[in-house]
C-alpha cells in the first residue's frame, strides 16, 4: 500500500504515473536511444518511461534540462535549485520540489534555507541575496507570470550578474515546464510502511 | 541559424548589437536546443492525435493565457483552419476536454489531480497523447517564461 504526499518534504517520495510508462522490452530503437538504454544500463525512471511516449521531446529534452542545471559559468549550482524550487513551490510538484531541496541542503551543507522555506512559504525568513532570487523565481512562476522591474532591481540591488539572472530566468521557467510534467502525469507516493 | 535568429531571443528583442548579447552567446547551446524542443512539439514527425495545425493553435492559446500577444501570433501564423482555437475563450465540442485540460495545465498547475487525467482517458484520449499534450503545454509555460525574462532584464515593461 502506498500514499500520495501532500506536504513539502525533503524525503524524497516516489513518483507513480497517471498513465501507463513505455515499457521498456516493447520499447522503439529511437525510444532505446532517447532513453540511453545500454546493455550495462538497463534501469530507466518510470518518469522517464512515461515521457518516451513523446521520444522527440524527450531526446531534445534531457540535454536542454542539463545544460540549464549544470552547465559551467554564471549562476552556482545551489541558486539555481533553488530557482527551481521557488518555481516547484509555486505549482506545488511535491515531487519536484523534494528533489531541489534536497540538491540544495547538499551543495550548500546546510537545510537552513530549505528548513525555512518548508516551514514559512513565502514568508520565510531569507538572506538578501536568497529572497531576491526566490522572489523572482516564484513570481515568474506565476501564470501569467508576474516578475516585474522591482523584482529585476532586487535582483541587481543583491549583486547578481546579467549572467546570474538570465541562468535564473533559464532555471526557474526549466521548472515552469517539469511541474508540468512531473505534477500533472503522476503522484508523488510514498509506501504505508516508511510512511 | 545563429542563436539570435531563435524564437526566444528574436521575441525577447536580444540582438547582436543588444548590451545583452555576450550574455546571451555564452548560453547559445541552451538558445538552441531550446528551438529544438520547440520543433519537436510543435512540428514532431510522429504528432499522433494532434496534428502541427492543431498544435499551432494551442501554442498560440497558451501563450495569450501566459499574457503574450506577440509569441500568440508566431504561433498562430502555422495554425491555418485550427486558429479559432488559439482564443482561450474560443471551445469546440470535439476537443472540449482536450482544451478544458490545455487551460488547466497552463495557468492552474497546481490544481491537477487524478481526476483530471482519468477524464481524458475517459474521452478515449490515449496516454501518449495525454504526455504529447503536457510537453507541448510545458515546453510553452517555460518559453513564455524565458522571453518575459529577458524582457524584464532589458527594461521592456510585462
Amino acid at each position: 500500500m502506498s500514499r500520495v504526499i501532500h506536504k513539502f518534504t525533503r524525503n524524497v517520495p516516489q513518483w507513480r504515473p497517471r498513465v501507463t510508462p513505455v515499457k521498456l522490452a516493447e520499447a522503439t530503437p529511437e525510444q532505446l536511444e532517447a532513453l540511453q538504454v545500454t546493455p550495462s544500463n538497463t534501469k530507466v525512471s518510470d518518469y522517464v518511461l512515461t515521457l518516451a511516449h513523446d521520444v522527440e521531446s524527450l531526446a531534445v529534452r534531457s540535454p536542454l534540462f542539463n545544460a540549464i542545471m549544470y552547465d559551467p559559468g554564471g549562476m552556482s549550482r545551489a541558486e539555481r535549485e533553488l530557482g527551481a524550487l521557488g518555481a516547484s513551490m509555486v505549482n506545488r510538484c511535491i515531487y519536484c520540489a523534494a528533489v531541489h531541496a534536497e540538491r540544495h541542503a547538499q551543495l550548500e551543507k546546510d537545510t537552513r534555507v530549505t528548513d525555512e522555506l518548508f516551514a514559512n512559504g513565502e514568508a520565510a525568513d531569507l538572506n538578501e541575496r536568497d529572497r531576491a532570487i526566490l522572489d523572482f523565481a516564484r513570481k515568474s512562476a506565476g501564470a501569467p507570470p508576474a516578475a516585474g522591474p522591482k523584482d529585476m532591481d532586487a535582483l541587481r540591488k543583491a549583486g547578481l550578474s546579467d549572467a546570474e539572472i538570465l541562468d535564473l530566468i533559464l532555471s526557474s521557467a526549466l521548472f515552469g515546464w517539469a511541474n508540468r510534467l512531473m505534477h500533472v502525469l503522476g503522484d508523488p507516493v510514498r509506501q504505508k510502511a516508511d510512511a | 541559424m545563429t542563436h539570435f535568429e531563435t524564437t526566444i531571443l528574436r521575441q525577447s528583442g536580444v540582438t547582436l548589437d543588444s548590451d545583452l548579447a555576450d550574455t546571451a552567446t555564452a548560453r547559445a547551446n541552451i538558445f538552441d536546443m531550446t528551438e529544438a524542443t520547440e520543433a519537436a512539439v510543435l512540428r514532431p514527425k510522429d504528432f499522433g492525435g494532434f496534428p502541427h495545425d492543431l498544435r499551432a493553435a494551442l501554442a498560440a492559446r497558451v501563450a495569450r493565457l501566459a499574457g503574450d500577444e506577440d509569441l500568440a501570433l508566431h504561433f498562430a501564423t502555422d495554425a491555418e483552419d485550427r486558429i479559432a482555437l488559439a482564443d482561450p475563450s474560443t471551445t469546440d465540442a470535439e476537443l472540449a476536454g482536450v482544451l478544458a485540460f490545455v487551460d488547466k495545465v497552463a495557468n492552474q498547475t497546481r490544481d491537477i489531480t487524478a481526476d483530471d487525467i482519468l477524464a481524458l482517458q475517459a474521452a478515449g484520449v490515449s496516454d501518449a497523447d495525454i504526455v504529447r499534450l503536457c510537453e507541448l503545454v510545458a515546453f510553452l509555460a517555460y518559453q513564455t517564461r524565458v522571453i518575459a525574462g529577458l524582457r524584464l532584464m532589458q527594461g521592456v515593461a510585462p
